[in-house]
């Protein structure tokens, strides 16, 4: 007797090459930034600000011919485009570190085009402290997306709630003239809308889906009428909060470039720091997250071992809520100043984008997050430095590396297995 | 610890899953709990476990009757239940699946995985588990993920230990390790109820034999009763065990398989150069452990599946690359593993499932309209031939009982003109009744002259049906043998031993 000779990598990975999507794509980007941007790019040059004016520490201006920039940046991305083409042929995805890289490379190449001959130059402070700023509802409906999903409910009424947070923190916060009072309504009113979805959805049983987009409805709905039929007549006292102090954080706002983007921002971006990593404390280093991910992968199991499904999905969902009340929040007292009809605009929707695009992990959808946060001040800033540039265009930019960083997750994305779907008992 | 479970009554609407049940479980024994597919085991157990209440009778630990209201207060006075389906999350760990629900923690509730993991290890290396801790359970084999299930209920202190047909999923080797398991466990003062089907092992084990039957106890036979007297008990008449069969009269091959190589959806390549070949009026027997390959293999020769390489012949034309519709017309019965997703679609009547592969021909297409005449005229038929028992044709496929619903699949594809007949588990979680039944039709249906494959776990099945048998182990098939091979030999080469 003897025993079958079993192939070894057998029931394993067969050999299927991976995609050459990615690399074509980084090819194709590396060929457009050598030409357009490098060879025949902008004459003249381009400069590069690291520091404002008030800042103690001031970095020195970088004056640089633009097309040799690009045309350098530009071999730069053609030296990692081959490293991609040699991991194909090993048989390996391309690693994410070097799509990130090269994404970073690429908007720096597209930046120093999009300055070169402007006065003001690529002013570093301003597009990435923007750039948080603008991310923040992103992230914080992220994470509520993330809350919801880890634990096996689908929430699609993150848009509801952004907009409820933004609506209710401007009113209270004028009407109190505390904006921190405002701030935790917005919260406590976006629970409660978030409460509306989670006992629907986990008691009555009513499809979430279904749920979720009446909800976002009903919430345009009322803020609408409200806005207009009530807080639009007298607009000093009911819409008039302003914003958060800025809070410069002593030494460590005084770090060049770090210091102005991280360290000197409103309380609703210091909470978002602290937010992202308790997250993901909470799901993967506790035991509530362990549960929260069990119910949401098997909640039969999580059942059998004594983990109340429904409580455990209620509270998940409705504390979700908060974050993205906190989220809504951010659009006003956090950065506008007042409320506007609408304002959420769609950004809900593209949070839970980004939740899938981050793979349900808290710090890959911040990244995600900050990346679309990144292309709405693109928008205006390229508008600025070249006016007349065709705006749109440009901001397709940002979606392309995303588009390749996301071919490069491929296959590996996997929700968590029971989204979407009720637990019924017995 | 000593469990009694007394006068337990269960109702669903009208139907009495459990009709006044009385067991009793003394400490360090075994207790087979026999029945057959819906005689109510399941819904005892379910009712021990907390997942549902009872509509009458009361549970007793140790004399004093206790109430639980879920599976926390369950495993909370020392029951532990390894069910038939296993409540591991795939995308956790072994030790991560352990501790779920009843987590060691240090400071900040932060999750202690070391502790865990030496939980699990001391468990493991107790009973002789050889399971690591950190193994992710989508990567483990069935027989270790049961282990990771024992070890879990054995974490919580569990003194009274349910096995809900443990060995539905196992090779017989690995069977035999679990009763070497379940004695262990028994010696060392856990007591064990066994719910099963197969009498061979209830024979083997069994302290204590209950039987039940259409939700009632109707006996409390001796260990050492034979099968045949066990058989009985649970079908509640005489059933003959061995199928029997005239000598086969072998014809052409009508079924060739030449080096097939099928990958499954993660491009794991399930099937690794599988050759063989169907006569007609033969019956082949593909037998192995659930997952190593038979599905894919299925579906491949059917083509719902991709063939990466190799070539499938029916009645000598290359079906390699054809449609399932071609495949189909081209001679081919297929009656899939699992009836409720591929085999019947259960919103659907009876006549509706019996006219799915031939809604686009005559005799059940009209032009572009369905002949309902004709159709019920068909089903009416079919009805009869294949014993489905229904108040009419018109009844939702889901409405009919596991073994009806089979028997439906079974008439409509023997229904027509066949020359290869493809049956993937065919009487999967069927009565015994009709397993009798469609075995029956199996071995017409090959004396008729159709070549016949047949792809089963179950090595009772094989044994009964085969006139060779082929075994299949990680993809390859590790020989053909003549049907009177042994048992042992088999089981070997199930765990992919060649002979």
């Amino acid at each position: 007797m003897s025993k079958v000779e079993v192939t070894p990598g057998l029931f394993s990975q067969a050999e299927v090459k991976p995609s050459l999507k990615a690399t074509i794509a980084m090819a194709l980007i590396s060929l457009v930034v050598l030409f357009s941007f490098g060879i025949f790019g902008k004459a003249g040059d381009v400069r590069f600000v690291w520091s404002e004016k008030r800042e103690v520490i001031q970095l020195p201006d970088l004056t640089v011919n633009s097309m040799l920039f690009c045309t350098v940046i530009a071999s730069l991305l053609i030296a990692l485009t081959l490293l991609s083409v040699v991991f194909n042929r090993m048989k390996k995805l391309t690693p994410i570190w070097l799509t990130c890289l090269f994404g970073f490379f690429a908007i720096m190449a597209l930046l120093a085009w999009l300055a070169t001959g402007a006065a003001q130059g690529v002013q570093m402070i301003f597009i990435l402290s923007n750039t948080i700023v603008l991310a923040i509802p992103l992230i914080l409906g992220g994470m509520a997306g993330i809350m919801s999903e880890r634990v096996g409910v689908v929430n699609i009424a993150i848009e509801g709630q952004l907009l409820t947070g933004a609506f209710v923190s401007s009113v209270v916060g004028t009407m109190t003239g505390n904006l921190y009072v405002g701030m935790v309504a917005a919260m406590v009113a976006a629970a409660l809308v978030s409460m509306v979805l989670a006992s629907l959805a986990i008691k009555y049983l009513v499809e979430q889906i279904i749920v979720g987009v009446l909800l976002n409805v009903l919430v345009i709905g009322i803020t609408n009428f409200l806005h207009s039929a009530w807080v639009d007549k007298d607009r000093v006292n009911l819409n008039f909060p302003g914003t958060f102090e800025k809070i410069p954080i002593p030494l460590l706002s005084d770090i060049p470039i770090v210091g102005q983007t991280l360290f000197d921002n409103r309380i609703t971006v210091y909470l978002m720091f602290l937010i992202v990593p308790t997250l993901w404390f909470i799901l993967f280093r506790t035991k509530l997250g362990l549960r929260a991910r069990a119910v949401g992968e098997h909640p039969l199991a999580a059942d059998t071992v004594g983990i109340n499904v429904a409580r455990t999905r209620f509270w998940w969902v409705t504390l979700g809520g908060m974050v993205a009340g906190l989220g809504g929040a951010a659009l006003t007292i956090g950065n506008v100043g007042s409320f506007g009809r609408e304002m959420s605009a769609g950004q809900g929707f593209i949070a839970l984008a980004v939740v899938i695009l981050g793979r349900w992990q808290p710090i890959y959808v911040t990244l995600g997050a900050l990346l679309f946060g990144f292309t709405i001040i693109l928008r205006v800033w390229a508008n600025q430095v070249s006016p007349g540039i065709p705006v749109d265009f440009i901001t397709m930019v940002p979606y392309l590396v995303t588009l390749i960083a996301v071919a490069g997750f491929a296959g590996k994305v996997r929700p968590p297995a029971a989204s979407g779907q009720p637990y019924v008992k017995g | 610890m000593k469990l009694e479970l007394r006068n337990i009554t269960k109702r669903f609407g009208t139907l009495v899953a459990n009709d006044n049940i009385s067991l009793t479980l003394e400490p360090g024994e075994i207790h087979s709990l026999l029945g057959e597919n819906g005689a109510g085991k399941s819904t005892l157990m379910n009712v021990l476990y907390g997942l549902l209440q009872p509509d009458a009778g009361e549970i007793l630990i140790d004399d004093k009757p206790v109430k639980f209201s879920g599976p926390g207060d369950a495993m909370a006075s020392g029951i532990g239940m390894v069910h038939q389906h296993f409540m591991l999350i795939p995308v956790f760990t072994v030790a991560e699946n352990v501790v779920l629900g009843n987590e060691p923690t240090s400071k900040l509730g932060r999750l202690d995985l070391g502790a865990a993991r030496k939980l699990v290890k001391e468990i493991s290396d107790r009973f002789g588990f050889d399971i690591d801790p950190d193994a992710l359970i989508r990567d483990l084999p069935v027989g270790s993920q049961q282990r990771v299930e024992i070890i879990k209920a054995l974490a919580r202190d569990a003194k009274a230990l349910v096995l809900d047909e443990p060995t539905a999923v196992l090779t017989p080797q690995e069977t035999d390790e679990l009763m070497e398991i379940m004695r262990g466990l028994a010696k060392s003062g856990t007591s064990i109820i066994f719910i099963t089907h197969k009498l061979r092992e209830v024979q083997q084990v069994a302290d204590r034999i209950t039987v039940i039957r259409q939700g009632k106890v109707v006996a409390s036979p001796s260990p050492k009763a034979s099968a045949s007297e066990l058989a009985s008990l649970m079908v509640g008449r005489d059933v003959d065990l061995e199928a029997k069969h005239k000598p086969a009269k072998i014809g052409k091959a009508s079924l060739v398989i030449k080096d097939l190589t099928v990958l499954d959806d993660r491009n794991h390549q399930m099937v690794n150069g599988v050759s063989f070949e169907v006569h007609d009026g033969e019956v082949l027997a593909i037998a192995g452990v659930q997952g190593n390959g038979q599905t894919e293999l299925a579906e491949a020769i059917l083509g719902i599946r991709k063939v990466h390489s190799g070539s499938i012949l029916v009645s000598g034309n290359d079906v390699t690359k054809s449609t399932v519709r071609q495949v189909l017309e081209s001679g081919l019965g297929y009656i899939p593993e699992d009836r409720k997703k591929d085999g019947l679609v259960s919103e659907f009547t009876i006549a509706e499932n019996l006219m799915l592969d031939g809604s686009f021909t005559p005799p059940f297409a009209k032009g572009i309209q369905i002949d309902f005449a004709k159709r019920n005229e068909i089903a009416k038929d079919l009805i009869q031939r294949f014993d489905i028992r229904t108040q009419s044709a018109e009844t939702l496929a889901k409405q009919l009982s596991g073994g009806n619903q089979q028997k439906v699949v079974v008439a409509r594809e023997l229904g027509r003109e066949l020359k290869v007949l493809v049956a993937s588990q065919p009487t999967r979680g069927v009565d015994v009744g009709s397993v009798e039944f469609i075995h029956e039709q199996m071995i017409a249906a090959r004396d008729s002259g159709k070549a016949v494959l047949i792809i089963s776990t179950e090595l009772d099945e094989v044994l009964a049906l085969a006139d060779r048998i082929a075994v299949m182990y990680r993809g390859k098939i590790v020989g053909i043998v003549d049907a009177k091979t042994s048992r042992e030999k088999l089981g070997k080469m199930m765990a992919g031993i060649a002979a």
